[in-house]
């Protein structure tokens, strides 16, 4: 896809996300807002991935650490064709497919249920260093919330990722700035992050994680890198592309009404009419 | 009984770790710096490739181990009890248990017979913890002939495995040329009806000598040997309950949450009789020889025959 493309579909993602909370009545929009752009190109440009064999076992892995991000991710999964995108609405409802966070076991194209905060880096290593000892060629993406890097396991994983030299891994930190207390400077900064990934060898790029010229470049990057794994740092803002979530806390883990929902809504629809004009 | 070697259960897991990882490439092992004491290093120096050593991270670990098994391999993911079942519980619950990935935990130094490390590493909660996550398969073995077998046993299952191993060196009563595995079957080593005492681990050969103790007074005890905690043989406990007078539970855990706590579970929907239930009484350990802690806190043969014996009187 190009990056006009690119971007359009990040603002469908961004459609889906508000669609799915509003319908289940919860859910977790600012963070799977802030992941729009990272889902789009991962999902349409990046990736070996078959919506048709979605187990193809040369498929590039994805494993979404920061699992509350959910609505994001399966509205790309949806977008990509994986299940139909009128099963959005049935996100969070009793007897649906679509858990509150990912669920391998019954959801096409998710390579990990996760939800825990920490966990899922360490799966991804594990899938990293399967791949390592098979001589499989597939690559390994990881995405974690700014938040989520206070667990301590994520250093754990980071740690084992560089000392087992895993350049077949990506770990992505969409650094939005928010948890659900707050600044993560104020509850418990976890800056400097591309120091601490640096400290721990990784390869690190800092991008602006809405520039999808940044993040093609970043995982271009990353692709050249040899012998260490990379961490992308995705500088972006929670709640973007819905003007009153916009970088506010408080819509880290709430539905909109239905007066919320129909503005979010139309001002994504201006948005995407303006990406056709472009 | 005449005298018979001793080997601790966790010399089975290595060895049978070895015996696996020649027959089956996607046999992976891990570790958390405890290689030499779980014994996977007996694994790490004949397959150094499959051989991860986590460092002192066992959360870390059992997910990693999840993301090996959801790439297809076989990982045996390997520590203390204490830190596998406990530091480890919402790791194996979420990354593995959840997705019912195919993890097997090798749980080694469970029970108060650590002995002289004492409390911190005595796990008598980890049938417990295990028991409570969903579609989690729990064995105990009871001597090294059957950790052997059982370690292969959970290769042949698909499906996350708890392996519980003890680090004292016990009797091998089982005959290694004819002894079967049946996962989730126990077995009756010794008929009787007077009484039916269901033990687990280390505690199936107290369990005999305290029978032979019974014997001499008269009293038969039908003893059974349940290796697999999870799923239980609810059916053979059903008929032990029937069958025999009266009932009693021995392992080296809590008496909450582990093998007594399965019988009762059973008996108590199918076949309501009451239980009595020997093994480690809501208290922590302690330090000291292995051997004389499980006389201190009753679980040696002659603990376990008084006991019985005052329950039946």
């Amino acid at each position: 896809m190009n990056k006009s493309e690119l971007m359009k579909t990040a603002n469908e993602i961004r459609k889906g996300v508000v669609t799915g909370v509003y319908y289940a009545r919860s859910g977790h929009p600012g963070g799977s807002l802030s992941a729009a752009e990272i889902y789009s190109y991962l999902f349409f440009e990046e990736m070996n991935i078959d919506p048709g064999n979605p187990q193809k076992p040369d498929r590039d892995r994805f494993v979404l650490s920061k699992g509350h991000a959910a609505p994001g991710y399966y509205a790309a999964l949806a977008l990509r064709g994986f299940f139909p995108v009128e099963d959005i609405k049935t996100l969070r409802h009793v007897g649906s497919y679509l858990q509150g966070h990912p669920d391998m076991k019954n959801i096409p194209g998710v390579d990990m249920s996760t939800g825990s905060l920490g966990q899922g880096i360490s799966a991804a290593v594990g899938m990293a260093i399967s791949a390592k000892l098979s001589g499989d060629s597939y690559r390994v993406y990881t995405l974690l919330g700014d938040g989520e890097i206070q667990e301590g396991q994520v250093w754990e994983a980071a740690m084992l990722a560089s000392h087992r030299k895993l350049d077949n891994l990506v770990v992505i930190v969409d650094n939005n700035g928010l948890q659900i207390d707050g600044k993560i400077e104020d509850v418990n900064s976890p800056y400097p992050i591309d120091k601490k990934f640096e400290a721990f060898n990784f390869h690190v790029i800092n991008v602006d994680g809405h520039d999808l010229d940044a993040l093609k470049a970043a995982f271009d990057e990353a692709k050249t890198v040899k012998g260490q794994p990379t961490a992308i740092i995705a500088k972006t803002m929670k709640g973007k592309g819905v003007s009153f979530m916009e970088d506010v806390a408080s819509w880290h883990g709430v539905a909109p009404n239905e007066e919320q929902y129909k503005l979010a809504m139309e001002e994504l629809e201006k948005a995407g009419e303006a990406l056709c004009q472009k | 009984m005449s005298e018979v070697k001793k080997i601790a259960t966790r010399e089975s897991y290595g060895n049978a770790l070895v015996e696996l990882g020649r027959e089956h490439d996607n046999v992976v092992v891990l570790d958390a710096d405890l290689a030499g004491a779980t014994k996977t290093a007996v694994f790490q120096k004949v397959f150094p490739d499959r051989h991860i050593d986590c460092g002192i991270a066992e959360g870390n670990m059992m997910s990693v181990a999840a993301g090996l098994a959801a790439s297809g391999k076989v990982p045996f993911a390997s520590s203390f009890a204490m830190f596998a079942a406990g530091r480890a519980y919402e790791q194996i619950r979420n990354s593995i248990g959840y997705p019912h990935l195919n993890v097997k935990i090798g749980a080694s130094h469970a029970g108060i017979s650590v002995g002289e490390d004492g409390a911190t590493h005595q796990c008598n909660e980890d049938i417990a913890l295990m028991r409570t996550i969903p579609g989690m398969v729990i064995i105990n073995p009871a001597d090294y002939v059957e950790a052997k077998a059982a370690v292969k046993a959970a290769y042949d299952y698909d499906g996350p495995v708890y392996m519980r191993f003890g680090r004292l060196a016990i009797p091998v009563f089982n005959d290694e040329d004819t002894y079967k595995f049946e996962l989730g079957k126990g077995i009756v080593l010794r008929e009787g009806t007077d009484v039916a005492i269901l033990a687990t681990g280390l505690e199936v050969y107290e369990t005999l000598r305290a029978a032979e103790m019974l014997a001499a007074d008269g009293i038969q005890a039908r003893v059974i040997n349940i290796h697999t905690i999870k799923p239980l043989d609810e059916e053979l406990v059903i008929a032990a309950a029937k069958e025999c007078k009266k009932i009693v539970t021995v392992e080296e855990h809590s008496v909450i949450g582990g093998l007594g706590s399965a019988v009762c579970d059973t008996l108590c929907a199918n076949y309501p009789a009451p239980v009595l239930k020997i093994g480690i009484n809501d208290v922590f350990g302690e330090s000291g020889p292995a051997v004389e802690l499980i006389k201190k806190y009753g679980l040696d043969g002659e603990g376990i025959y008084q006991k019985v014996k005052a329950y039946l009187a």
